[in-house]
């Protein structure tokens, strides 16, 4: 792929970290278009970002009313296409929600919200995502929520981790996954997965709030450059019309 | 018809429910100590017309399912009954 990538951040009533990516975009010499929820195309997209926030004031349940906004049809048919989609904290959610991931983010298990940095256990995972990034490194990126425990039945818990699906786990800093590095009781220490074919990753940290060294570290970049790695390799993908 | 509706959305038994606890917690502190669960939950009350009960009673599963409840962590349930004071036709 010769021109730069092209990504759809979307943007809900109530999200608040589709600046934060589309800024990150730019630093990389990537085109951001925002899109509006109630659209029902993508536009010409190599990927889809669902940012951080509070969509639809995250009422009855989070990400349950945003999963039936027009635009996410859209994502649903670009993601089973094989279109590289990534939902950060609030989109973790509402990818839930829409079934294009396993499971639910349940409310803390210590009632809080939580905001801080985190360190992050890496598990290289198929698909655009985390190939920039080597199994058992340990990278730090922000966390900003109040429900992100990881939720499922044992059942697809076991499926995940049979199938080498969780991409990330809370850890301490020397990549322990204990249950004091844990910041919200999520299963299994469970921070992001991603779908059967890797293309869906959900997470809750936030890759975009790390991107510069000035506000704290750069290691989110390293999800960046791995869906930029992925689309130099994939041209097919990344000549999509949708 | 018109019908109300009390549905009642519940965590699946064995979830943790961190809100649960800290309410139980609460009420132990007050010298309420015989109390040893709680089990919080969201409580929502439909108006919504249907020709029959049956009718009713399909919406209302097929909302739950759709929107209302996620089956992976939550269970709905609810009371049906007929609407006799309709909104807009009550007196006063």
């Amino acid at each position: 792929m010769s021109r730069s990538p092209r990504v759809a951040v979307l943007v809900f009533p109530g999200t608040w970290s589709e600046r934060d990516f589309a800024h990150v975009a730019g630093l990389l010499g990537w085109e951001a278009r925002l899109v509006w929820h109630t659209e029902r195309e993508l536009g010409e997209a190599d990927a889809v970002i669902l940012p951080g926030g509070f969509a639809h004031g995250d009422h009855l349940r989070t990400g349950a009313i945003a999963r039936f906004s027009p635009v996410m049809s859209a994502v649903a048919a670009f993601a089973a296409s094989g279109g590289p989609v990534l939902g950060s904290c609030n989109g973790f959610q509402i990818l839930c929600e829409a079934g294009l991931l396993p499971g639910v983010l349940l409310r803390n298990d210590h009632l809080e919200f939580r905001c801080d940095w985190q360190s992050l256990l890496v598990e290289q995972v198929r698909g655009p995502w985390l190939n920039q990034m080597t199994s058992g490194s340990v990278i730090r990126l922000p966390i900003s929520h109040g429900e992100g425990r990881y939720y499922a039945s044992p059942e697809t818990l076991e499926e995940l981790e049979r199938s080498g699906r969780v991409a990330l786990r809370y850890a301490d800093a020397d990549g322990n996954v204990t249950a004091d590095a844990n910041p919200n009781g999520s299963q299994r220490s469970i921070a992001g997965i991603v779908n059967e074919r890797g293309n869906v990753f959900g997470m809750m940290p936030h890759p975009e709030r790390a991107a510069e060294a000035e506000i704290g570290g750069i290691d989110g970049l390293q999800i960046f450059r791995s869906l930029a790695e992925w689309l130099v390799a994939q041209p097919a993908v990344a000549e999509r019309r949708l | 018809m018109r019908w109300l509706a009390e549905v009642h959305i519940r965590l699946r038994p064995g979830i943790a429910d961190p809100e649960g606890q800290t309410i139980a917690g609460g009420l132990r502190a007050l010298g309420f100590d015989s109390v040893d669960d709680v089990r919080s939950g969201t409580l929502l009350r439909l108006g919504f017309r249907a020709p029959s009960r049956d009718e009713a009673e399909d919406a209302l599963a097929s909302m739950c399912g759709r929107l209302l409840a996620n089956p992976v962590m939550e269970t709905a349930d609810w009371e049906l009954r007929l609407d006799d004071e309709p909104v807009g036709e009550a007196d006063g």
